[in-house]
């Protein structure tokens, strides 16, 4: 592989990804809206409701508004990354996944640089609603802003693998939808991003086990201990060891000799 | 150093390849012995044909006959164990960057995006394809203007006809001067007069630039007298030669004729 060609190669998709983004200012406005009405509504009325006792990395009691903002910041990522793949699904549809399949360079990489614009994408959307956040008064450590990074990108990249997983076995649009719903909510719901994981296990253990399993729990965790600072190793163990499993699944449902792709598009 | 610079250019490697094109030995696209199945059903069997530099050659069959297919591994979308697939004496299973980087396609579907502009849509792709910003601009100017949209390089997408939209993809195609270009129904969707002109410019192309063309259609009337045709039915080479010869030796008056001759005398 030509270093100057895949770094052109690189740099094309970044920007393509980038100026789509600008076009679809709806797609902006609600990933910034979602998370904000998760953290001014719901948050507002559950304050009463669920007390949050001291758990790392906090180091005292905190608002109910300052704990999910972790878990608002991976559900932006989560959302993005699905709707990456769902990109996907409608460029496969539409036929331009082929003009990009089709470029003289390796497959694997070329999803890696789909990966890495969806990622960007992510991020830009996460520091808007971090910076909407601190408009109404949920500041985080300054140290925080900057240690995040990351972690943002390891936790965007393995959501968006996800993602491209996901895709791989959908066929067209439609079905995407029923995806969604069955995908997004039970894994943001089996996670810390709400509640934390000891109040799940008071309620039901059997849960608890399965939000241990979960993935995104660790890029929840992950998340929240670099916004202030720290490192959670477990995380960060468990979140890379995702991305590598989504990433070789993805590169292998990409596959044309192997994958689900080619063989689920009976041509003409 | 300027050596050195000179090897990196894709510009200057596409010269290395027309004069690697021009051996006379080589086919610009050599199939052989291809096939491919969709779990039980047979898209193709056993097909065999070669293109040389410089040919137009159409592969003609009914939807269904397995032209997509044929083209999907062609582009390595698909990938199939039987068979070989040469694009100027390069392997496409052994080297397939190599031989996709002389390929220049134009699917059936339509792959701009529609709300970038004519030249973000074609910088994407010279990124794609290693080109610098100062190639891109400079094969957009050439390509552009032969096809006669150079005035149309800052509009949206959107804003453009379908007959324009497909003259902006097949100048996109031959932005790194691709030895083979590769044409799946480009005309599908399009009024006569935009057919016309698409057929007459891909035409023009072949006999000044030297370029193999791959033209797969299901329309008759675009097959012209001096260019040669595979017809191609239930996934069978019923024929290949040029349009004299299959109409000879079908003893039929026409290219319609004798594709009506061969398919029916398939169906006995």
């Amino acid at each position: 592989m030509n270093p100057t060609h895949a770094l052109r190669c690189l740099l094309g998709i970044l920007t393509r990804e980038a100026l789509r983004f600008v076009h679809q200012r709806e797609r902006f406005i609600a990933a910034l809206v979602r998370p904000m009405v998760w953290l001014l509504i719901f948050a507002a009325g559950f304050r009463a409701a669920l007390g949050i006792s001291i758990v790392e990395p906090y180091d005292t009691y905190i608002e109910y508004e300052v704990y999910i903002v972790p878990g608002l910041v991976a559900m932006i990522q989560l959302f993005n990354g699905m709707q990456s793949s769902l990109s996907m699904v409608y460029d496969r549809e539409m036929g331009s996944m082929r003009t990009l399949l089709v470029c003289p360079l390796p497959r694997w990489y070329l999803l890696l640089c789909k990966l890495l614009a969806g990622t960007l994408v992510s991020i830009l959307q996460v520091y808007a609603f971090l910076a909407a956040a601190a408009a109404f008064g949920i500041v985080l450590p300054v140290s925080g802003y900057f240690a995040v990074l990351p972690a943002l990108i390891i936790c965007g990249l393995m959501l968006g693998a996800f993602g491209m997983v996901l895709s791989s076995l959908i066929r067209q649009l439609e079905n995407f939808a029923g995806i969604m719903n069955f995908v997004i909510f039970p894994t943001f719901f089996l996670s810390p991003a709400l509640y934390p994981l000891w109040k799940m296990q008071e309620s039901s253990d059997f849960l608890y086990q399965l939000c241990s399993l979960n993935p995104f729990t660790y890029v929840v965790e992950l998340v929240r201990f670099s916004l202030y600072g720290q490192l959670n190793g477990m995380a960060a163990i468990f979140v890379a060891g995702a991305l590598l499993t989504c990433m070789s699944l993805a590169v292998y449902a990409y596959d044309p000799g192997r994958g689900m792709v080619g063989r689920k598009r009976a041509g003409s | 150093m300027f050596v050195t610079m000179a090897l990196l250019s894709p510009q200057l490697k596409n010269n290395e390849r027309k004069k690697t094109m021009n051996a006379p030995h080589l086919h610009a696209l050599e199939i052989s012995k291809i096939s491919y199945n969709f779990g039980a059903k047979k898209a193709l069997e056993n097909v065999n044909f070669t293109i040389r530099p410089g040919e137009f050659k159409v592969l003609l069959g009914p939807n269904g006959a397995g032209k997509t297919t044929l083209f999907s591994l062609i582009t390595r979308l698909y990938d199939t164990s039987s068979g070989k697939i040469s694009v100027n004496g390069t392997a496409l299973n052994e080297h397939p960057a190599g031989a996709l980087a002389r390929m220049g396609v134009v699917f059936q579907q339509p792959t701009l995006d529609l709300d970038l502009s004519v030249r973000q849509n074609l910088l994407y792709h010279a990124a794609l394809h290693g080109l610098s910003k100062g190639d891109a601009f400079q094969r957009m100017d050439v390509e552009l203007s032969r096809l006669g949209m150079h005035d149309r390089m800052g509009e949206r997408v959107r804003n453009l006809n379908g007959g324009h939209r497909r003259r902006v993809e097949i100048a996109r195609a031959l932005l790194h001067q691709p030895d083979l270009l590769l044409l799946d129904e480009p005309t599908v969707g399009l009024d006569v007069p935009s057919r016309r002109d698409i057929v007459e410019h891909v035409h023009a192309l072949s006999d000044q630039d030297g370029i193999a063309v791959l033209w797969a259609t299901h329309l008759i009337d675009e097959v012209e007298s001096g260019d040669s045709v595979i017809v191609l039915h239930h996934g069978n080479v019923l024929a290949d030669g040029p349009v004299s010869k299959v109409v000879e030796e079908n003893q039929s008056s026409d290219i319609a004729e004798a594709f009506d001759v061969l398919t029916r005398r398939r169906a006995e």
